[in-house]
């Protein structure tokens, strides 16, 4: 497949008081065309500063690129200037924020946002800007659009805003669409909504998503292939099937046991114990380390190295490497 | 829309009644009338003058009488200047003192916000210190001492322009610069602290995502809702601007209102008194009003009227 974006060895650090804190310690994929990428991780793994990286969305200061690539069409994003970024911004490149309560401007209409986009990217009147932005409202299932276009976020509940959001993010047909935990601030059963509405705009329109998000259920969902992030790190990298039935990160694995099953009786949770690194002083060794039941001496020491289980299975763990006990890897 | 504006004047008429009844209670409790001065009547003078002016009624019949011609829009003869009536007196002085205040208040907004945005978008820079440094020197500094230091400055020193009077353009400029500065700095203080915390969020971030101008996103997206609080403060601002006209007026000889409401309270001169501080009061219940309105305006969750059935 081709592939749509490419991330190459990103590095992003924030600066504090307490010291330089590095969120994001090199992460590497690739999207490729039509498909959904998820990024899982728990909070602050890093996973919402790549994403908002890409877009070169990180306020600076304090935020710090470190270093890395960003390929999109053979440029890298990352050494564009500020005003080349902003034509990629909302029309190549589209992003979805997480509370569609608070990332709609509350003192502007509807229609005013939705078209101020497609008039800033497009060639186009603002009598048609209004029709492509009814047209997208009425894809994204908001009904009388017409009507709907004069009012003001506050008029609308949170499922509507979040389609409305996905409409704006949308509006200029976007090659790449980033959604930062679209579905989080929803209640259950928008979010089922919400997430059948992804999956159906994907048919139509064939746009890659990058969706960041912690659950696991909204990633069994829509996913193509999952990146699963730990400590500003992809750990594990696998279609949807081999990430969810062969899981080989101690740490996805942890991540699979702690979701809730209704299909097996009397499983057990089984949460995974203590908490991350810290990233002011990030470990030399694998991060996981600390937490990790499989745990052997070299994983203190050193990073280990990518081991490619198939063409689309990568997981960075020493417990791959041939020399590693067997028997204790298997559960 | 329209039940509220007929509550509103209302209320309005309400305020401006209780002033009304205040002040001049108020004004009577001071001691002294507008006849006793050191130079002597005769008493037969005297009972003459208050009989004409009604001073010899009772307090209560007094407040009647005036409230009636309050009602007529007549607020009666000056006692001191008797040839003039108050209403004269108004016609004269409020186109300059609107003048001024405006010019100010006008002034002051544009500058201030301005100054704000510059400040909050160099945040932490040099600009938004120096910018800072400013505006608590403009709050802090009086306006009549910084009226004097200006006419020093550009009029005395300089001579760059002109020291009193209200002729020309040209004669604006210091007055309204005395006046303005203070107002200037609260409201470059309030948009930049307002500024700073608009654009962190999340519909700013929105808008960056789409890939708008800087320009667009300050003006478009971050102003209308950082003027909120700025909007909240205009009211209180212009009642200060116009209690500073009196000063100022004095000092650079402007023949605006603020003469004839200090010399009226100085010589117990109970009509203009009561004209000028009624004057004031409409002004500034307007004023107020109209800031309400602007809130609408600006924030479309600001309900002013309640829908019917919501």
């Amino acid at each position: 497949m081709d592939k749509v974006l490419e991330v190459k060895d990103l590095h992003v650090s924030f600066k504090t008081y307490g010291g330089e804190v590095k969120a994001v310690r090199g992460v590497t994929f690739d999207l490729h065309k039509g498909e959904t990428l998820a990024i899982v991780g728990e909070s602050g793994c890093g996973k919402s500063v790549t994403s908002q990286s890409i877009m070169r969305l990180i306020p600076e200061p304090p935020g710090k690129f470190d270093g890395g690539a960003i390929i999109y069409k053979d440029n890298d994003l990352t050494k564009l200037k500020e005003s080349e970024m902003r034509k990629i911004r909302g029309s190549d490149i589209s992003m979805i924020f997480q509370d569609p309560m608070t990332s709609l401007n509350p003192t502007l209409t509807i229609g005013d946002q939705l078209t101020e986009g497609i008039l800033q990217h497009m060639k186009l009147s603002s009598e048609q800007a209004k029709k492509v932005a009814i047209d997208m409202l009425d894809l994204v299932g908001i009904p009388s659009p017409h009507v709907r276009l004069k009012q003001y976020p506050h008029q609308f509940s949170g499922g509507m805003r979040q389609r409305i959001v996905i409409a704006m993010a949308l509006v200029c047909q976007p090659e790449v669409l980033i959604a930062d935990e679209p579905t989080t601030a929803l209640d259950v059963t928008i979010q089922a909504q919400i997430l059948e509405l992804f999956r159906d705009i994907q048919k139509k329109t064939g746009v890659s998503i990058i969706l960041i998000t912690h659950d696991l259920g909204v990633v069994a969902q829509v996913a193509d292939r999952i990146a699963v992030m730990y400590a500003g790190k992809i750990v594990e990298t696998g279609t949807r099937r081999e990430i969810f039935y062969n899981p080989q990160h101690p740490y996805t694995k942890g991540l699979l046991n702690s979701v809730p099953r209704l299909d097996v009786d009397g499983a057990d949770l089984i949460p995974i114990g203590g908490t991350p690194p810290d990233l002011f002083s990030p470990p030399a060794g694998c991060p996981f380390t600390a937490r990790c039941p499989y745990a052997m001496e070299v994983c203190d020491k050193m990073y280990p190295y990518k081991t490619k289980l198939t063409s689309s299975h990568g997981v960075d763990c020493w417990l791959q490497d041939e020399r590693a006990q067997k028997l204790l890897a298997t559960k | 829309m329209l039940g509220y504006l007929v509550k509103r004047i209302g209320s309005m008429a309400v305020t401006l009644l209780v002033i009304i009844t205040l002040t001049f209670f108020l004004m009577h409790s001071i001691p002294g009338s507008p006849f006793n001065e050191e130079r002597a009547t005769s008493e037969a003078v005297q009972k003459n003058l208050e009989s004409y002016y009604h001073l010899d009624e009772p307090l209560y019949v007094q407040y009647f009488l005036y409230l009636k011609s309050v009602a007529t829009f007549d607020f009666g003869p000056s006692i001191k200047k008797s040839s003039q009536t108050v209403n004269e007196m108004l016609g004269r002085g409020f186109p300059v003192s609107f003048e001024l205040g405006m010019v100010t208040l006008i002034v002051a907004i544009f500058s201030g916000i301005l100054l704000g945005i510059i400040a909050a978008l160099r945040h932490n820079g040099f600009i938004d210190y120096l910018a800072m440094t400013v505006a608590v020197l403009g709050i802090s500094v009086p306006n009549f001492v910084m009226a004097t230091l200006l006419i020093q400055q550009l009029a005395v020193t300089w001579e760059i322009l002109p020291v009193a009077t209200w002729t020309s353009p040209k004669h604006m400029i210091l007055p309204t610069l005395a006046l303005a500065t203070g107002p200037m700095a609260i409201i470059a203080r309030l948009t930049r602290a307002s500024m700073l915390e608009v654009l962190t969020q999340d519909y700013i971030r929105t808008a960056k995502a789409k890939g708008l101008s800087p320009v667009k996103i300050v003006f478009k997206h971050a102003l209308k809702n950082a003027l909120l609080p700025v909007v909240t403060i205009l009211g209180s601002l212009a009642a200060s601007i116009l209690t500073g006209t009196f000063v100022i007026e004095k000092i650079f000889a402007i023949p605006g209102m603020g003469k004839y409401f200090v010399e009226s309270i100085n010589q117990r001169d109970y009509p203009v008194i009561m004209g000028t501080t009624i004057f004031y009061s409409t002004v500034l219940i307007i004023m107020l009003f109209l800031v309400d309105l602007a809130y609408g305006i600006l924030d479309p969750r600001i309900k002013l009227h309640k829908k019917e059935g919501k």
